[in-house]
């Protein structure tokens, strides 16, 4: 009787959850018991990363330390140019009367290393919405795009992966501009390029960067790099594969980004 | 005549916390697809040793955890685990006389149950997953049965839970 009960308020519960998005706040709730749970599970791989950190020696510290310096310096160079062309291509777009949408602010966020469900590609982030991380956040990491945010509770969020089966991301080719989707394959290191027709002018080795079309990632962020290509004319469209740019299972620091013309808003 | 009293309710709690804990820690790739399902056999064990403290309500709330921990829609580990709470509690008896590998067995029979209704979720939202690993877990479920049982056994006998 009380089965039959439970039976069907679990499945009201994930029409609901599904159809309309309208527990999201259960759902933040519950996280939030559960945050203790996976702060737990993660504690020990905090405890090891602090405990190398702490424990290096002094060779290596000054060898990393070198290291960081001379890429700190090309970096710097390479920005000094970057600020001139960022300016000017503000200018340009304000003759064209087209606006620019800023995506600026950065908050560094660390991953628990806690598992899902090995079909799903999603990871756990250490901050919630108190930090400010909103639904369909964009996640980056130092070389690419990573996800975007899809539950977020007071202290914790979980994104999913680019490469997650039901993820897509707009992107556009950076050598000619030409707009598709990568839709995740759910595979770790693979993104699928379903809908471009044999015809379409792409190569293995394009860079794909975000259009910014969907309005949910900044635009022109690396995403990945085409790999392999198959052209079948029997086939309607090419069947296209991409390696993300992102390391998607080795960074533990990820970032979240946000809209500039946001908080002018604000 | 009834006194039943209750105690030892707080092991009965650890052991889902356990559980659940198991169900997060981060495996290799290899063995990811291997994990087995600890909270539906915890629950399992609890409902066979002890039908009337633990039953289908504890099942169905462990399982809107175990939604929110996995990232999927919720509701769907808290009906499969309301159901299995229910299907033990009705063969607990019968459960209890089995040798060890007949209750593997059913064990077996109940996680793929579990499996095949979460399959068959998935596959309405549009996510379910296209490889037969998927049914791995029912597996090293069931082989992990005995020693889970003896592990909650004597657990249960050395802090008297009733």
């Amino acid at each position: 009787m009380r089965a039959a009960l439970l039976v069907i308020v679990s499945v009201s519960l994930m029409t609901l959850d599904h159809r309309q998005h309208h527990l999201e706040g259960i759902r933040a709730g519950l996280s939030v018991v559960v945050y203790p749970l996976q702060y737990l599970v993660d504690l020990p791989f905090a405890v090891a990363g602090w405990a190398s950190e702490n424990l290096a020696t002094r060779t290596t510290l000054l060898k990393e330390n070198s290291e960081l310096r001379e890429k700190q310096l090309t970096l710097q160079f390479k920005l000094q140019k970057f600020n001139a062309l960022e300016s000017e291509n503000h200018r340009l777009r304000s003759l064209l009367q087209s606006s620019s949408r800023k995506w600026e602010r950065v908050l560094i966020a660390e991953l628990l290393q806690v598992d899902f469900d090995p079909f799903r590609h999603m990871v756990q982030l250490n901050r919630g919405s108190n930090d400010g991380v909103f639904e369909g956040h964009p996640l980056l990491d130092a070389h690419g795009v990573l996800g975007q945010v899809m539950h977020v509770s007071p202290l914790s969020s979980s994104a999913i992966l680019i490469t997650d089966p039901s993820h897509a991301v707009p992107v556009q080719v950076n050598r000619n501009g030409l707009r598709t989707l990568a839709v995740g394959s759910g595979d770790a290191g693979l993104l699928d390029i379903p809908h471009l027709p044999n015809n379409a002018d792409i190569e293995v080795g394009d860079l794909l960067i975000t259009s910014g079309l969907g309005l949910r990632f900044p635009p022109g962020y690396p995403v990945a790099t085409v790999s392999s290509i198959e052209k079948d004319p029997t086939e309607p469209f090419a069947t296209i594969s991409a390696t993300p740019l992102a390391h998607l299972k080795r960074t533990r620091e990820v970032l979240l980004v946000w809209p500039a013309s946001e908080e002018a808003e604000e | 005549m009834r006194t039943v009293h209750h105690q030892g309710g707080w092991i009965i709690f650890l052991s889902f916390i356990v559980a659940l804990m198991l169900t997060l820690i981060p495996l290799p790739d290899w063995a990811a697809y291997l994990r087995p399902e600890w909270v539906s056999i915890v629950l399992i064990y609890w409902c066979m040793a002890l039908p009337e403290r633990v039953g289908v309500g504890i099942g169905w709330v462990a399982g809107l955890f175990l939604d929110v921990i996995h990232g999927a829609v919720l509701g769907q580990y808290a009906m499969t685990l309301a159901l299995i709470a229910y299907f033990t509690l009705n063969l607990h008896q019968r459960l209890r006389v089995y040798p060890m590998g007949q209750q593997a067995l059913v064990v077996l029979l109940l996680i793929l149950f579990q499996q095949l209704v979460l399959i068959w979720i998935k596959g309405f939202i549009g996510e379910s997953p296209e490889s037969l690993r998927y049914w791995l877990p029912s597996l090293t479920t069931m082989l992990l049965w005995p020693w889970l049982f003896v592990i909650l056994r004597d657990l249960r006998r050395h802090y008297r839970v009733r």
